[in-house]
């Protein structure tokens, strides 16, 4: 941008000025990110200058890189891993956190404050406190590297933040609906099938998304509990830990491709992130 | 978790009057929706800790399992008496305070920007969160090879064209190189929260204060710093519970090394790689009592917000 539209900016005032420093901070802050995706498409050895090539030809060899074109690992096992891990656990994250929603928001039962509560304080635990007995467990019950452990841990990592989550969005559901489907003669099931889950479904879907991101994003237990079988995506990044020649193109297809279903997640559930992430404190 | 204090665990009590059967029931039949996640969430996540507990009062190296014996407080003693141990106590407690408070200035300042109407304020928004979901074992890896590395990093690339010198930034500087890569990452949820937090301001008494001759100044300080000094702390607070377990980043970037081992990383490395179960234990547990202390201040201030919540509903 040239000086002259710089000054007629800052003519017009100081909320022009403010909108364009937010506008310089936003790009600050993308531009690794936008870095990364321009070298994934370019050749390892553009990839690999100083000044770096901004406008070198562009090319996927980084990305059949990474499928596995040179001869390397491919990462599908691993992404199926995380997939399965992130799918099935959310599902189950679903299936246990509903009904429990349900018992401290529309029908409560007493105390429900403080099982709320006990929930919250279960996630402020780290997860290096159980590591090791759930290490030794899953050793002796011949569960080390096997993707159902991670599921049942990634349930567990995420259950709170969905009890948090869904127990606000049923609680802004009014009562007389629910009473009126009760006074109809309809059961709970039904009740919860066709009147509950219909209002609460935005609420569920962007937890659900929440949810899906924890677990892909996961690599503490994975890489503890998890070898050659199990291995998820994000340990099969930890691969690219230590340099191996030129591989920067290679790295930042791998990085891009492995972020892409939690950016895809992340945008999706963009208005409940705040909520989520703040346990339902945040509206 | 059972340790903690503050939220006590409503035990599946009955109410009590109960009188006919059929109260009981249907007391029951009010609590049975919640008791497949509260169960799930006892034996997978309090069990484990309690084991926890148990041994870390145990000399155990899991190459000699036969000469596991009970040591009594050894372990705590060792862990806070080791240099290396801490060292990785200290380098916790300084990563956690320079990441949460660099990412919570700086998101009070994002936040500020775009709580003002401009052209483009949705994909500014957009473009600030993207950090915060990118896999941060590949954000670690964006930082460590494609813009810290000294001979064709984007850093450094920058540098040479203004002439500028040509650092090896992990080097030179790895706690920081660390930081900054988390600092990077947790922004946007800073701002997140904080803009949140601004979009919840009364906006009638503040075009009130405005009426009666106050500066934006003024408004900030007196009327949108009290609002959101709640949203500031729950920030803080929830920012030290995830950055103080921070694993990916420390693991990636330094592996450890050059003095940022922190207290999970060094549990994960001395069962992972020593084999010490007992020490591991200790420090795990060392580990849980100051997310404890952490956590019974945030379980305060999100409870003031809920209840707050609660009574407006």
């Amino acid at each position: 941008m040239s000086t002259n539209a710089l000054r007629a900016r800052r003519v017009r005032g100081k909320g022009a000025g403010l909108g364009l420093l937010a506008w310089l901070l936003g790009i600050a802050f993308f531009l690794p990110i936008a870095w990364m995706a321009l070298t994934s498409f370019h050749s390892e050895q553009d990839a690999a200058t100083n000044p770096p090539s901004f406008a070198a030809a562009l090319t996927l060899d980084g990305y059949r890189e990474f499928f596995g074109a040179g001869g390397g690992a491919s990462p599908w096992p691993a992404l199926i891993n995380s997939t399965v891990a992130s799918v099935a656990s959310t599902l189950l994250v679903l299936l246990l956190a509903f009904p429990a929603a349900y018992a401290l928001s529309i029908n409560r039962v007493r105390k429900w404050t403080d099982v709320l509560f006990f929930f919250l304080s279960t996630k402020m635990l780290p997860a290096v406190a159980g590591l090791l007995p759930i290490y030794l467990f899953a050793k002796n019950a011949g569960m080390l590297d096997n993707i159902w452990l991670l599921v049942i841990l990634y349930t567990s990592m995420n259950l709170p933040i969905a009890v948090w989550m869904m127990q606000s969005f049923l609680a802004e559901i009014p009562v007389a609906v629910i009473e009126a489907a009760r006074v109809d003669g309809a059961r709970l099931p039904t009740v919860l099938a066709r009147v509950v889950a219909p209002i609460a479904l935005p609420g569920i879907a962007a937890t659900a998304l929440i949810c899906f991101i924890f677990s892909w994003n996961e690599l503490l237990f994975a890489r503890v509990l998890t070898g050659v079988v199990a291995e998820t995506a994000p340990v099969f990044l930890t691969g690219f830990i230590t340099s191996q020649g030129l591989f920067l193109a290679k790295v930042c297809a791998a990085s891009l491709v492995i972020s892409l279903p939690v950016l895809a997640a992340g945008f999706a559930a963009q208005d409940k992130l705040v909520q989520g992430l703040s346990l339902g404190a945040v509206k | 978790m059972t340790a903690m204090t503050t939220a006590p665990v409503a035990a599946p009590e009955t109410p009590a009057p109960v009188r006919r059967p059929s109260a009981r029931l249907r007391a029951w039949a009010t609590r049975a929706p919640l008791l497949p996640a509260l169960i799930f969430m006892i034996v997978v996540t309090q069990l484990p800790f309690v084991a926890t507990l148990v041994i870390s009062f145990f000399d155990w190296n899991s190459l000699y399992p036969d000469a596991r014996h009970f040591t009594g407080l050894d372990n705590y003693q060792e862990v806070l008496t080791d240099p290396d141990l801490r060292q990785s106590v200290w380098t916790t407690v300084l990563l956690t305070v320079a990441v949460v408070l660099a990412s919570l200035v700086l998101g009070l300042v994002l936040a500020l920007l775009l709580d003002r109407r401009f052209r483009g304020r949705g994909i500014v928004r957009t473009l600030l969160i993207a950090p915060f979901l990118v896999v941060p074992v590949a954000a670690a890896l964006l930082w460590k090879h494609v813009l810290y590395n000294p001979e064709y990093g984007l850093f450094n690339g920058l540098l040479h064209y203004v002439g500028g010198p040509q650092p090896d930034w992990i080097s030179n500087t790895p706690l920081l190189a660390v930081e900054a890569s988390l600092v990077w990452q947790w922004t946007p949820f800073m701002m997140l929260i904080l803009l949140a937090g601004l979009q919840s301001r009364d906006h009638e008494q503040i075009e009130a204060a405005r009426v009666d001759g106050a500066s934006d100044w003024q408004i900030f300080v007196h009327l949108t710093l009290p609002h959101l000094r709640r949203y500031l702390e729950l920030g803080a607070l929830l920012g030290s519970i995830y950055i103080v377990q921070n694993f990916d980043a420390v693991f990636t970037i330094t592996s450890g090394g050059l003095g940022t081992a922190n207290l999970p990383y060094t549990v994960y490395q001395s069962f992972y790689q020593a084999h010490e179960n007992g020490l591991a234990s200790a420090a795990g547990v060392l580990v849980v009592i100051g997310s404890i202390v952490i956590a019974t201040f945030a379980l305060r201030v999100v409870s003031s917000l809920f209840r707050e919540e609660v009574s407006r509903a």
